[in-house]
């Protein structure tokens, strides 16, 4: 802008907005961002109750739940990196890091309950490491969790010495999980509230406020008189805090933990984050959006399963899924900005 | 002092504009507007900001394209959809942003896209020698094996030219070539155009500086509002009668009147020995009440010492006080606190959440006062922002709108009431009416003076003007990071103001 000689606006300057089709456009595409996913979901869940009998029963939506109760939580706080315009590729190693120090403490013989709260921590650390290097130290969000990633698996790996630690013996970890309120799984309990409070934590406070300036406009935010990197820095802290707590659950419900091959699960949150409509730019998006995002993805491997469909297809319908959903977030923000 | 050209009369045209014209928008940047360029020749393009020579420059060299005349080549009549196609014809342009690509050598630089190749290898061989015949016949010592990236911004600049001269140009179109040059550097560069044109090709010279104009053109043309005022031999025209061409706009009643400001106003921010990337040496004091003018020419250093002063970008050296204190590290959450706001020069780029709504867009600065515990209360929110909007009077009271569907005009309201709602003693406002309407603009006219007959003092950053002798109750006019001049009362002039903008600041004296 300082450098060009006249003050001729841009083409794009007096844009699409001010018009009134453009306003339309606008408007049209506000709708659509709103609606989102929420339609293919809810087709896909009629579909499902049709087809199949044993779909819409108590048991195979909580069984869907319980299962995914670990992805929400990562997702939800996910969610908040990519609102604050960065992404956390190290969720999956501090699951498994966290999930494997919370397991070892507990085949030492501390209590299940310290051993747990110990392994969240270790989570919120990671987060406080990822967000000071990708802020203060100018590595980008990609390269820093993506380094991380690999230390923290690493480390989790000389704790276990590349082994699965087994936690049969050790029942009173599966309290965390299975401790049954009204019927229902505490894992599913903790989902949901750490998914409500997450999803309060974005839409309501200032912070969350603060994410999504940060995200959508740094500069502008900056001058505004937004601390971008400390919102940031709280951003990473709360994903790494909730890979951690997502690790223990799992380690609670499956009574194992082990360091390795937990990079998969990096790429299904981001898969739900992202097919639910969460910008990958930053900026946009919400908590609830990624919730619909990730059962949608769940609903399609539970639809599968149940009709005895060939799994390798839901790989591909999952792939193509999110090339329409990140394709159609970039030409809508081509229109709009 | 002007080169009087050889036997000027007698050459050919090479390209001749008819009746372009070429609106942005609504906005119109070129009406009308018919040059001849000779062979040979070195033509300037002058105007102040805004009156359409890099448009028309651009639409020489095929960047943009013209909605109304046509032009001609040779006297051929000629449509290019593109720079590529331009420079296929041989008219090369230089933008002011230099396009180099940094980690390529010099020479691979000057043979970008046209390398001698076989088989898709480049031959490196014949590319060197190709470089090193170039060099010797231009007359330019560059590394040929160097990074260009790693060059100065002149060497760079050489490397275009390079580029030009490799593709057979005939007319080479510079936009501001010395803007961002030394001295010395710009004194090799005119050598350097000089030569061109001694060689038979011709130079469009875009350029601010009038001096530098006058020292090389042959031929001056002037523009203004978009239209020709008209094209002289530069040997007959002087940097006054220049600027007279240049201005000649009737100043509109297009302003609230000042408030008087009072003798005894205690002074708000002070600013002592300011150094920035940009910004040399600058001290300037507002007081309460007081509207401060910062005039000068884009790339002035304006806009850095607005950034500098607010704390967007980090201080090098000097102090910058708000009303006795000290503001200490470079933050604006810092300033902001201290009383002192910014509305910045791009809305868009350094203002506005775009997709977010108006409500929270104008809250934003201020948000923690609306926070119990960290949770927003919105309908303290909505009061507040509400109250703020009635103030700047936006229309179209859909608060939950992004902030993206509003006029240009609502969108700088929309910061102006950011800025009100955190109540600062001093604000700096850049470019506030930049790409706004005229109604818009009165409003906003108003608002500055009303804020400043209320107390606030105000650092006004304009291109226009106008808008500056119409509002500040004192100027301050930049040139090349320094403030050159300081203008109050009956020495406020569009002449003056403009005088001192072109006037070159260095110590040594112009090459001759």
């Amino acid at each position: 802008m300082t450098t060009s000689t006249d003050t001729t606006p841009a083409p794009g300057e007096l844009g699409a907005a001010q018009t009134p089709a453009g306003r339309l456009q606008a408007l049209a595409q506000g709708r659509w961002r709103a609606a989102g996913i929420v339609f293919p979901f809810l087709m896909l869940f009629v579909v499902l109750t049709i087809a199949s009998s044993s779909f819409a029963t108590k048991a195979n939506l909580l069984n869907i739940l319980d299962q995914q109760s670990a992805t929400l939580i990562i997702a939800a706080a996910g969610t908040l990196v990519l609102v604050s315009g960065g992404i956390d590729l190290s969720v999956g190693s501090i699951y498994g890091l966290s999930g494997v120090v919370a397991a070892e403490l507990a085949l030492h013989s501390w209590p299940a309950g310290l051993a747990i709260l110990v392994g969240v921590l270790v989570g919120f650390a990671a987060g406080l490491i990822n967000g000071v290097v990708a802020t203060y130290f100018r590595i980008s969000a990609l390269i820093a969790t993506l380094a991380m990633s690999f230390v923290l698996e690493g480390l989790g790996s000389l704790i276990t010495q590349g082994n699965l630690l087994n936690l049969f013996t050790h029942q009173s970890f599966s309290d965390l999980t299975r401790t049954s309120i009204f019927t229902v799984d505490s894992s599913i309990w903790l989902a949901v509230v750490a998914v409500l409070a997450l999803g309060l934590f974005l839409a309501r406070t200032t912070i969350g406020r603060y994410m999504y300036a940060a995200g959508g406009n740094p500069e502008a935010a900056r001058i505004a008189g937004v601390r971008v990197n400390v919102v940031r820095v709280i951003s990473f802290m709360l994903s790494g805090g909730a890979a951690g707590l997502a690790g223990v659950i799992d380690a609670s419900r499956v009574l194992s933990a082990q360091s390795q091959d937990n990079s998969a699960l990096t790429f299904t949150v981001l898969a739900g984050i992202v097919v639910g409509g969460t910008s990958i730019l930053g900026g946009e998006g919400a908590v609830w959006r990624t919730v619909v995002g990730v059962l949608f993805i769940a609903l399609i491997g539970n639809g599968y399963d149940l009709l005895g469909l060939n799994p390798l297809y839901e790989q591909i319908t999952l792939g193509v899924l999110m090339i329409l959903a990140v394709g159609l977030d970039a030409w809508s923000r081509g229109r709009v900005a | 002092m002007a080169r009087v050209g050889p036997g000027a009369p007698s050459r050919r045209v090479l390209v001749e504009l008819r009746e372009i014209g070429k609106h942005f928008g609504g906005v119109r940047a070129l009406a009308g507007v018919s040059v001849g360029i000779e062979e040979g020749e070195i033509h300037a393009l002058v105007g102040e900001n805004g009156a359409g020579k890099s448009t028309l420059g651009k639409i020489i060299a095929g960047a943009v394209g013209p909605d109304a005349g046509e032009m001609l080549l040779d006297g051929e009549a000629v449509t290019f959809r593109s720079p590529r196609e331009a420079l296929a014809s041989g008219i090369a342009a230089i933008a002011q942003e230099l396009l180099v690509v940094p980690r390529l050598s010099v020479a691979e630089n000057v043979f970008l896209g046209t390398e001698p190749r076989r088989a898709g290898w480049v031959m490196r061989g014949v590319l060197r020698r190709r470089f090193e015949a170039l060099t010797a016949e231009a007359g330019f010592d560059l590394p040929a094996d160097r990074a260009a990236g790693s060059l100065r911004t002149a060497e760079q600049q050489q490397i275009e030219i390079l580029r030009a001269l490799a593709r057979d140009a005939r007319l080479i179109v510079m936009d501001e070539p010395s803007a961002a040059l030394s001295e010395p550097d710009t004194v090799r560069l005119h050598e350097i155009i000089r030569s061109l044109a001694k060689a038979g090709k011709s130079v469009l010279l875009v350029s601010h500086f009038l001096r530098e104009v006058l020292e090389l053109a042959d031929t001056v043309t002037v523009l203004r509002d978009g239209k020709l005022v008209r094209t002289k031999p530069a040997a007959e025209e002087t940097e006054s009668t220049l600027i007279q061409a240049m201005l000649g706009r009737p100043l509109d009643a297009a302003f609230p009147p000042k408030a008087v400001l009072r003798a005894d106003a205690p002074i708000a921010l002070s600013v002592r020995e300011l150094s920035a990337p940009g910004v040399s040496g600058v001290s300037l004091e507002v007081r309460a009440g007081e509207i401060v003018g910062l005039a000068g020419l884009i790339g002035a250093g304006r806009s850095e010492v607005a950034r500098a002063v607010f704390g967007a970008d980090r201080r090098k050296d000097g102090e910058v006080e708000l009303a006795g204190s000290r503001l200490g590290a470079a933050a604006p959450m810092l300033s902001l606190r201290h009383g002192l706001a910014m509305i910045p020069e791009s809305r868009k780029d350094q203002g506005l959440l775009l997709s977010r709504s108006v409500l929270e867009n104008v809250s934003l600065s201020r948000l923690a006062d609306f926070s119990r515990l960290g949770v927003v209360n919105r309908r303290s929110e909505r009061a507040a922002a509400s109250h703020a909007l009635d103030r700047v009077a936006v229309k179209g009271g859909d608060y939950a709108a992004p902030v993206a569907a509003l006029s240009g005009g609502n969108q700088q309201k929309v910061l102006f009431a950011r800025m009100l709602m955190s109540g600062p003693r001093v604000l700096i406002a850049d470019e506030p009416t930049r790409g706004v309407d005229v109604g818009a603009k009165r409003a906003i006219y108003d608002l500055l003076v009303g804020l400043a007959a209320e107390g606030m003092g105000v650092l006004l950053i304009s291109s226009e003007v106008e808008e500056i002798l119409g509002l500040a109750h004192r100027v301050l006019v930049m040139s090349r990071g320094r403030i050159v001049t300081e203008l109050a009362g009956e020495e406020m002039t569009e002449s003056a103001i403009l005088a001192a903008a072109f006037s070159e600041t260095s110590t040594e004296p112009p090459a001759a």
